[in-house]
């Protein structure tokens, strides 16, 4: 069942640890958020593979967009 | 006296440098990125400059883009404010090669105090105490590992060429300072280029006492007296205040005079301040902050003096406007920095529109905002949008207005400190002035 990875914050993508095929586990970080001078990490919410990323370094994300999705 | 001043900053810091300016007479030019066109700091300057886009290195990191406004515009002078390239040695020299005044220390004093090694070499040499550590930076795990075990654990990790809290890694015991090592050495590899990292003895429980010093350009140093800032959370301050309250005694007394043979031994020109890491009557030195500091309200409505002002005579080249006898500290005062963080998720930055903002007012009360109802608060910056200040004959007095006028700020459309800073003015601890540094990361003050 894929699952959606969705940021829990307003920030800018400032990097991207993972991609499409890697294996994670419950509490890795899929990607990194910049917001107001603080690094966040946005976390898998349970282990699975990366299905697909849906953002962009650089790019704006809103509190509740999905960044990624887990297969 | 300067006659006009480039404002190289942003939010409530830039609108207290214009105040100041317009005080004196003196022409103020804004500068502000694209995220910021709206805002207070841009509608107060006699004349504003858009500077480039929202991300800070296009723009109030942008030295070039700074320049070139400042020469469009005639300023003769530029202000730094704090944070962005206020401690940017390179900036300040670039200023000074631009024919700018640059408002705070030559650049070489900004170099020596921003090398964290360099800066202990030079306070021990003038007869600071220095936490107890390595001399410079360390050549190996090995050195780190001997020296560890001649000072004691904990320890605490620090990049040579940093500061602000990055690179910096505790370390409780022998066995995990290899992988804090190489944790400490790749953090601050990236962060500053240079993955220099040296040691000093942690100590737990300490407070953050500061002492606010001001130099002239005939060598004159004098302090402001001290303030107190171990409310802190991620190495950062929420709160300070004005005396410290429960230092022991005497122990005011060496901060000021170490304080001040620092500065001077470093010819330490225009608003600075030393920080210090205090345990009951041990203290010893931790940084120099070279330039005007974010609480330098608390420090004005204790001693009456306008740090600002006297920031730009220093800068015009006119002698300290006071003798060290004529500065005196008055009542006392407290600050709480109204952050657009969360409490109640340890601090998450919350960004967004203001919807609705009411002011507080009162006696003793002084407002320092950056920020209108309206404005959309963005990623890009740090999350400060006011500094609450409050002042009173006694500190009951000043903490009574604190109280008073945190009930009467409200920020709607973004959370805010605003509710952590009531639990902190309740709670006994801080009430009977039994601080130290790591109070919040405990939880003292959690809901």
């Amino acid at each position: 069942m894929p699952e959606d990875v969705k940021a829990h914050i307003t920030g800018v993508v400032f990097q991207i640890t993972s991609k499409a095929g890697d294996k994670v586990a419950a509490g890795d970080p899929v990607i990194v958020l910049e917001s107001m001078k603080m690094e966040i990490p946005v976390e898998a919410p349970r282990a699975g593979v990366v299905r697909e990323i849906r953002v962009a370094e650089g790019q704006t994300v809103q509190d509740g967009d999905t960044v990624a999705v887990l297969d | 006296m300067l006659s006009s001043v480039l404002i190289a900053n942003r939010g409530e810091i830039a609108r207290r440098v214009i105040r100041g300016c317009r005080a004196l007479s003196v022409r103020a030019v804004a500068v502000y990125s694209e995220a910021d066109a709206g805002w207070p700091h841009v509608r107060d300057a006699d004349q504003a400059v858009s500077i480039g886009g929202a991300p800070a290195r296009e723009s109030y990191l942008n030295v070039d883009r700074i320049l070139a406004a400042a020469r469009e515009t005639g300023a003769q002078a530029v202000h730094p404010g704090y944070g962005f390239l206020s401690e940017n040695w390179r900036f300040a020299k670039a200023c000074e090669e631009a024919g700018l005044v640059f408002i705070g220390p030559p650049w070489r004093v900004i170099q020596q105090m921003g090398d964290k090694v360099e800066a202990r070499r030079r306070m021990q040499a003038a007869g600071v105490p220095v936490v107890p550590g390595s001399e410079g930076a360390l050549a190996s795990l090995e050195a780190a590992v001997a020296l560890a075990d001649r000072i004691g654990y904990p320890v605490m990790l620090k990049a040579a060429a940093g500061g602000g809290g990055i690179g910096m890694v505790r370390v409780p015991d022998a066995a995990a300072l290899p992988a804090a090592w190489a944790s400490a050495e790749r953090r601050s590899q990236a962060a500053f280029g240079s993955g220099a990292l040296f040691v000093e003895r942690y100590l737990a429980e300490a407070r953050h006492v500061e002492v606010q010093v001001f130099g002239d350009s005939r060598g004159e140093v004098v302090h402001l007296h001290e303030r107190e800032c171990s409310i802190q959370r991620r190495h950062q301050k929420l709160i300070e205040e004005s005396p410290a309250p429960a230092l022991e005694p005497g122990v005011k007394a060496k901060l000021v005079a170490a304080a001040v043979a620092g500065a001077r031994a470093v010819g330490y020109v225009n608003a600075g301040t030393m920080e210090f890491i205090v345990r009951g009557s041990e203290f010893y030195f931790l940084e120099m902050n070279t330039r005007l500091q974010v609480e330098h309200p608390v420090t004005e409505e204790v001693t009456g003096v306008d740090l600002v002002q006297v920031q730009l005579r220093v800068a015009s080249g006119e002698p300290l406007p006071w003798r060290q006898d004529e500065i005196v500290q008055r009542g006392a005062a407290i600050e709480c920095r109204i952050y657009a963080e969360d409490p109640a998720k340890n601090f998450m930055p919350s960004p967004g529109t203001i919807s609705r903002l009411m002011l507080p007012e009162g006696p003793g009360v002084r407002l320092e905002i950056g920020v209108a109802e309206g404005v959309q608060v963005s990623v890009h910056y740090d999350p400060l949008l006011a500094k609450l200040v409050t002042r009173g004959a006694t500190r009951e007095e000043a903490l009574a207005r604190m109280q008073a006028a945190l009930d009467g700020f409200v920020v709607e459309g973004i959370r805010t400190v605003i509710p952590f800073h009531r639990r902190v003015l309740e709670s006994a601890a801080f009430r009977a002035g039994r601080v130290h540094t790591q109070m919040v990361e405990q939880g003292a003050f959690n809901a």
